[in-house]
């Protein structure tokens, strides 16, 4: 069994909670109880339907309102296959918790309304989305029921969001005809569409091909923790705990220590206490090394055939999280992986349209949910790989000092 | 109680086929286990005084196991704190001693008693009156006694609604409040946690397992369990649909419906909101088969605490709970 970690985006309203309520309730995932309990709330409201919605809508406030505030994270399997899902809030006001839930996704669910085709939010999601090097996307073009199931509709909403994709540049795309409300199409292939030539989407989010995702060739290991037991039986014993976050490494590989480039030989791997030849991603390890050099956390071990890059000076997309406001010249903590270091924005080169998905002349200053490329410079020089090529050592944050808040996530390029 | 020497070989991860995707693939319990470990390795590397939040239940149980497999040979970053509410199980206490003996790792207890003398809190009335809500209290004083920035603890988002939508690292007040309609944003496996002087960080690494990942690593790994968890005679009050064990701590009245039953513990917390489910299941291999064919939840089959209010844990968490 593998698993599938997947997340709803799209407009307000499109129906991203209601496909979720619905793809646990048909594939009978949803507990009597959790039933009963949705049961009474719906009751609450007019139409005296179930609101399958509010399956993730748990906070009172996403309750009164009938919206969605931050992520939810819900779990399903079938036989072969573990889902771990993250339903996102449409608003733009609460982009911030959508990025949230994407960074950790390998597809995304983008819904959106028949009636109202692709829409400013549907382009904005889809540019985090491809900014996040999302690795399949399912465009679901839902409410159906509403415009008579018709083929002509959804082709023409195919076509549109074809050209966003191609200029974003989104891969592995997968478009389906779907009413969450009525369940068409989401866990078994309703008889409504006899146009449409696809799977259900569950077929789809059981087939999608998910151990390529991960990258074998360049090993990277960031160290969290060493470990010291300092006992007598166990004196000399020294291990670098931490995550293969991609790649492989075997007993006997020479490895170098970035960024300062000190350089031994792996003497051993341990997994939960036990010695293994070789370890690979992403699995939680502890390396030993033959020689006592000085590694402490924050520094990444690699192999000397396959470095990172190692640089003060970094060109970043930045999505900027914070009602405060993003200028040239403000300090900042970043962080990668298990490294911190100070930070400060040399210039804001441009941001990009979410409308014409075109480059914008720099602003002066970058708002909330602005998506700008800058240039940051950092006190002493980091190890990373660019984000589209190795997505797990190239993604950062950048930290207010002084609120300890996280205010911008980082693809650096 | 604990194997600390892990066995892994059933779960090969290496197939055949050297080099490509197909040779190095980690099932999904692997990948649970080296998530919650490599949050655990956090924890230790940003905070000065963490703290395992441990209440003896499998889900704290299992938070202990995974902290060996970070840890070890080293000690533990962190002692483990038990909020004691003076109405547990005597087999989850006597399980809890047995591993922590067994672990040699430090074990702080405190007491709800202590806090409801000190403080002249007024304990709850009623047939299950219980401390659960006073339970905050010891808590949010014990942090501050030790100076805690972090507390571990064995929540999954799969238990309740408000938890389906807590950050892995969740920052609380001076107060212990959570803001559920601020919370950080929490990007890749990045964590940040930064804090200032008086907050602390709860910290949530077995979000993502559901109440079955952890049967069945539990079963894997041959993790020891309290026997309450496990079919046996008790004497229950059928109360509403549920069954709660009679003890000292509940209040019986005339005409409540007593009696024995083979019965089984999905959850192990307080006697006085946790209830049991009647079941033939004496091995884990049974259990697991009947988690799978169960059409109730694990709150909603056996916490008494939940049924309050429709937003009830959002409310305590709101209010310092875990
Ligand atoms: N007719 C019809 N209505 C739908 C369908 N899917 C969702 N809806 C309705 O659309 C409304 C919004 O649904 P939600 O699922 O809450 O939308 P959402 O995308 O999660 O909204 P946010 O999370 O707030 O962005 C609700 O009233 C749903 O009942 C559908 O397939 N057909
Ligand atoms: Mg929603």
């Amino acid at each position: 069994m593998d698993i599938l970690r997947f997340i709803t985006a799209g407009s307000v309203d499109d129906g991203k909670s209601t496909l979720i309520g619905r793809l646990l309730y048909d594939s009978k995932s949803i507990m009597i109880d959790q039933l009963e309990a949705i049961e009474k709330q719906s009751r609450n409201k007019e139409d005296g339907e179930i609101d399958l919605a509010l399956l993730t809508d748990g906070l009172r406030a996403e309750r009164e309102q009938g919206i969605t505030i931050d992520v939810a994270y819900k779990y399903f399997s079938t036989p072969n296959r573990k889902f771990i899902i993250a339903d996102a809030p449409g608003h733009t006001q609460y982009t911030r918790n959508m990025v949230t839930g994407a960074s950790n996704s390998d597809l995304v669910i983008i819904l959106v309304d028949a009636r109202n085709g692709v829409s400013e939010q549907t382009r904005r999601h889809s540019i985090i989305a491809s900014l996040l090097n999302m690795p399949h996307v399912v465009v679901a073009i839902n409410k159906m029921d509403l415009v008579n199931n018709a083929q002509d509709v959804y082709n023409n909403i195919v076509i549109d969001y074809s050209e966003v994709a191609d200029t974003l540049g989104l891969k592995d795309i997968y478009y389906i005809p779907i009413s969450a409300i009525n369940g068409d199409n989401i866990v078994e292939k309703s008889p409504n569409f006899p146009w449409y030539e696809g799977d259900s989407l569950l077929h789809i989010l059981e087939n999608v091909e998910v151990a390529n995702d991960i990258n074998y060739t360049d090993a990277r290991f960031p160290v969290q923790y060493v470990i010291r037991p300092q006992t007598e039986e166990l004196h000399d014993y020294r291990g670098y705990a931490g995550k293969v976050i991609s790649g492989v490494y075997k007993k006997g590989d020479a490895i170098s220590v970035q960024p300062l480039g000190l350089t031994s030989t792996i003497s051993g791997i341990e997994i939960g206490g036990k010695q293994v030849e070789e370890a690979f991603a992403p699995q939680s390890v502890v390396l030993h090394l033959q020689d006592d050099i000085d590694v402490s956390r924050g520094d990444v071990i690699v192999k000397t055939d396959n470095l990172p890059s190692v640089k003060n000076e970094l060109d970043v997309l930045v999505c900027w999280m914070s009602n405060k406001p993003l200028k040239a010249g403000n300090k900042y903590l970043l962080q990668i992986n298990s490294r911190v270091v100070k930070a400060v924005i040399k210039e804001i080169e441009y941001k990009l349209d979410v409308n014409s998905l075109l480059k914008e002349p720099a602003p002066a200053e970058a708002q909330l949910n602005d998506i700008i490329k800058v240039k940051i410079k950092t006190a002493s020089p980091i190890p990373f790989d660019s984000y589209k090529k190795l997505r797990v050592n190239g993604g950062a944050i950048l930290i207010d000092e002084t609120s300890n808040v996280t205010v911008g996530a980082c693809m650096i390029q | 109680m604990i194997n600390e020497n892990i066995v892994t070989e059933d779960h090969k991860n290496t197939l055949s086929n050297e080099g490509g995707a197909a040779y190095h693939r980690l099932d999904y319990l692997d990948q649970l286990e080296s998530e919650s470990i490599h949050i655990f390795r956090e924890v230790a590397g940003q905070f000065e005084r963490p703290a395992l939040l441990f209440s003896g239940g499998k889900d704290s149980i299992v938070l202990v196991h995974l902290a060996l497999k970070a840890f070890r040979p080293g000690k533990f970053p962190f002692p483990l704190v038990h909020i004691d509410t003076g109405h547990n199980f005597q087999e989850a206490l006597d399980a809890r001693d047995e591993l922590v003996n067994k672990i040699g790792e430090k074990l702080i207890v405190r007491n709800v008693a202590d806090t409801i003398k000190e403080k002249n809190l007024t304990e709850q009335k009623g047939k299950f009156a219980s401390r659960n809500a006073l339970q905050t209290f010891t808590l949010l004083d014990t942090i501050e006694e030790f100076k805690f920035d972090a507390c571990i603890g064995g929540a999954r988002r799969d238990e309740e609604k408000a938890r389906a939508k807590e950050r892995i690292f969740s920052v609380r007040d001076e107060f212990g409040q959570w803001d559920p309609k601020l919370q950080r944003p929490e990007l890749w496996n990045t964590y940040n946690g930064r804090i200032h002087k008086g907050e602390n960080v709860r910290v949530f690494p077995i979000s993502n397992w559901t109440e079955l990942d952890i049967w069945n690593y539990i079963r894997r790994n041959e993790i020891e369990l309290p026997s309450i968890y496990f079919a046996h005679n008790r004497e229950v009050l059928e109360y509403e649909g549920q069954l709660v064990a009679t003890s000292e701590f509940i209040q019986l009245d005339p005409g409540d419906k007593v009696s024995v039953k083979k019965v089984r513990y999905r959850t192990v917390g307080d006697m006085t909101c946790t209830a049991a489910v009647e079941s033939g299941a004496t091995n884990i291999d049974d259990i697991i088969k009947e988690i799978i064919a169960t059409k109730t939840s694990e709150r909603g089959e056996t916490r008494i605490d939940d049924k309050v209010s429709e937003a009830a844990m959002e409310d305590r968490k709101k209010g310092g709970y875990f």
